[in-house]
């Protein structure tokens, strides 16, 4: 049982860093990033690829974030053209489109992927302090570097900022790019428990957007414990109730939350 | 939430307005009841007598994909009052079809008479549409895209678990033609879903001009108005939703009759994605749209480079999709002349 606990914190790590990565994208730009598990999914690629040409792991790993960071910037400039509803849609079709070239430049055999965290119940250590150090590296970049104050005064009125002087659209590429560093630290978590192929974020996004609902779409850390919690119940519910049952712990989450009303829902407005 | 997709281009200036103002062009938000077109019932008349003629001038397999674009009609039309009129976003339309047709194919192969299977697969996605809808309306906009994403996730995997035939799929009979008309099989299977889609169309044009249907409208146009008119967003939405789930669940059913097999690889969230991408590229909030997104789903491949760049591109550069196109046209060309 503790075990199982320990092994769903693990899960739970992945489900919180892309949970934190759609909180940032909403938080800063107004839209649920549905493209946000397959750009994960590039990373993680973009790791595999920097391995298997002879980095050293950690040493991937940065270059890792800074290709993320590159790709997330340039999706907003290239795609995300409109806000509102047609953003949302927008971004479903990036989804769409990033998951079929990945599937075209990596083909959707399964790879295995280097997991640098020794086995065991002692090993959910290291996803859960790669993700405490995102959140604390990302809690540092917005709350104080002048970058990060753009980010909050675009976020708290556009309008206002680009009277003043800013480039909204540029910080709205920021903004992705930072999620989709927090995003790639999933992807290279979760691509040694599952085989590395272009649909293996798809459990990992349900999930993450449910935890992510949790927090309103806007506290990153209702989030992260939102992504905790619903990995550790989809593991005991898998392992003792019914194998299946994984596939409806976010839905069960998601129906939960308006009778609920956790505190992270005063972020969304009815 | 904002105003919704449909009032992006209020640009056109149309004949005989003379005073200055700038009115939108004809058919830029749902429910504009302005003509569009100077012969509505000639039309109407030659596109039903076409549509009759249909099974007897194509051979079979042209005939099958004829019939399941209109199939995806229906459904699309349902999409469309969630997602043109209400300036919501369903992702779960997929989950709702798949439910539908699966409704069916368990109960024709239990002996059921299939005109049985069409109520009974409308009635079972209407049940979930309200127990879905209801939470998931409550919260803003991009809740109920979230939910309904998760519903279309989790429904295959309990589709292979629990529903005769598994993984393999369910096949079935396909309705006969009654002895009495001569027909071949398929030419009866698509007069019958001509004939479902004909009355799921005229349904639908009163659903939309019905009080409810404006009040759908009027909460996507200015949800804070409206609820201070005394219009109740939560309820509107949750019932719109059900409907609409409903339509997916008889486009479902429709679709067991067409094919006669059933599987859960079918009706996965690439489905529900197949089925929105199609409405945008159509068009939103109009009936042109659903019949031009029934042929994009029908003939295009599964979500790849083509239907993802279509979707990005059609959002950026016609957020009305074809029908905008189509109706802007006269327009441009009267402008390029003065």
């Amino acid at each position: 049982m503790i075990g199982q606990v320990f092994h769903g914190l693990g899960t739970g790590a992945v489900y919180a860093a892309l949970a934190l990565a759609l909180v940032l994208v909403h938080r800063f730009t107004g839209v649920v990033n549905f493209a946000q598990g397959e750009l994960a999914m590039v990373s993680a690629y973009v790791a595999w690829q920097l391995v298997d040409a002879g980095l050293s792991y950690w040493a991937a790993l940065p270059l890792t974030m800074v290709v993320a960071f590159a790709a997330g910037a340039l999706a907003q400039r290239l795609v995300m053209r409109r806000d509102g509803d047609a953003a949302l849609i927008m971004t479903i079709g990036l989804y769409v489109l990033v998951h079929a070239l990945a599937a075209q430049i990596w083909t959707s055999a399964l790879r295995t992927f280097p997991n640098p965290f020794p086995g065991g119940p002692l090993g959910v250590a290291g996803p859960l302090g790669v993700v405490a150090v995102v959140l604390a590296l990302l809690y540092l970049v917005i709350r104080h570097s002048g970058a990060g104050l753009t980010l909050r005064a675009v976020a708290a009125d556009p309008r206002a900022a680009r009277l003043s002087g800013i480039r909204v659209g540029r910080v709205h590429a920021l903004g992705w790019g930072l999620a989709a560093v927090a995003g790639a630290v999933s992807g290279v978590l979760v691509a040694p428990v599952v085989f590395l192929e272009p649909g293996m974020m798809g459990g990992a996004l349900v999930a993450a957007l449910a935890a992510a609902a949790v927090g309103g779409f806007a506290n990153p850390v209702a989030a992260v414990a939102g992504g905790l919690l619903i990995g550790v119940a989809e593991t005991l519910a898998g392992t003792y109730l019914w194998a299946d049952l994984r596939v409806l712990v976010p839905l069960a989450v998601l129906l939960a939350l308006p009778a609920v009303r956790l505190g992270g829902l005063a972020g969304v407005r009815a | 939430m904002s105003a919704g997709l449909n009032t992006g281009l209020n640009t056109g200036t149309g004949p005989g307005t003379g005073t200055g103002h700038r009115r939108p062009a004809v058919g830029q938000y749902a429910g504009d009841r302005r003509p569009t077109w100077p012969y509505p019932r000639a039309t109407l008349g030659t596109a039903v007598a076409g549509a009759v003629s249909v099974p007897f001038l194509v051979p079979p397999y042209p005939l099958h994909q004829v019939t399941l674009v209109l199939v995806y009609v229906v459904a699309l039309l349902g999409l469309d009052l969630v997602a043109g009129h209400g300036g919501q976003i369903s992702l779960g339309h997929g989950a709702f079809f798949g439910i539908g047709a699966y409704t069916a194919a368990i109960l024709l192969s239990a002996g059921a008479p299939y005109p049985l299977t069409l109520p009974a697969a409308g009635l079972v996605a209407y049940g979930l549409g309200h127990a879905f809808g209801r939470p998931a309306v409550r919260l803003s906009g991009v809740y109920l895209a979230v939910v309904t994403f998760a519903v279309a996730v989790a429904v295959p995997p309990l589709i292979r678990r629990l529903a005769p035939g598994g993984a393999m799929g369910l096949p079935v009979r396909t309705p006969d033609a009654p002895f009495f008309t001569g027909l071949d099989d398929d030419q009866w299977v698509y007069l019958l879903v001509l004939a479902v889609a004909a009355a799921a169309f005229t349904l639908m044009r009163a659903v939309v001009r019905s009080n409810r249907g404006r009040a759908l409208v009027a909460l996507r146009a200015d949800a804070g108005a409206a609820e201070l008119l005394g219009m109740r967003p939560a309820a509107i939405r949750a019932h719109a939703f059900a409907w609409s789930a409903m339509y997916a669940g008889v486009a479902g059913c429709l679709f067991t009759w067409t094919t006669g097999f059933v599987a859960p690889e079918s009706f996965t969230v690439t489905l529900s994605i197949t089925l929105l991408a199609g409405i945008v590229i159509g068009g939103l909030g109009t009936v042109s749209g659903a019949v031009i997104g029934a042929v994009v789903v029908t003939f295009l491949p599964a979500p790849g480079l083509v239907s993802g760049l279509a979707l990005i591109l059609v959002l950026a550069v016609a957020p009305n999709g074809v029908t905008g196109l189509v109706r802007r046209a006269p327009a441009f060309i009267r402008r390029d002349r003065s």
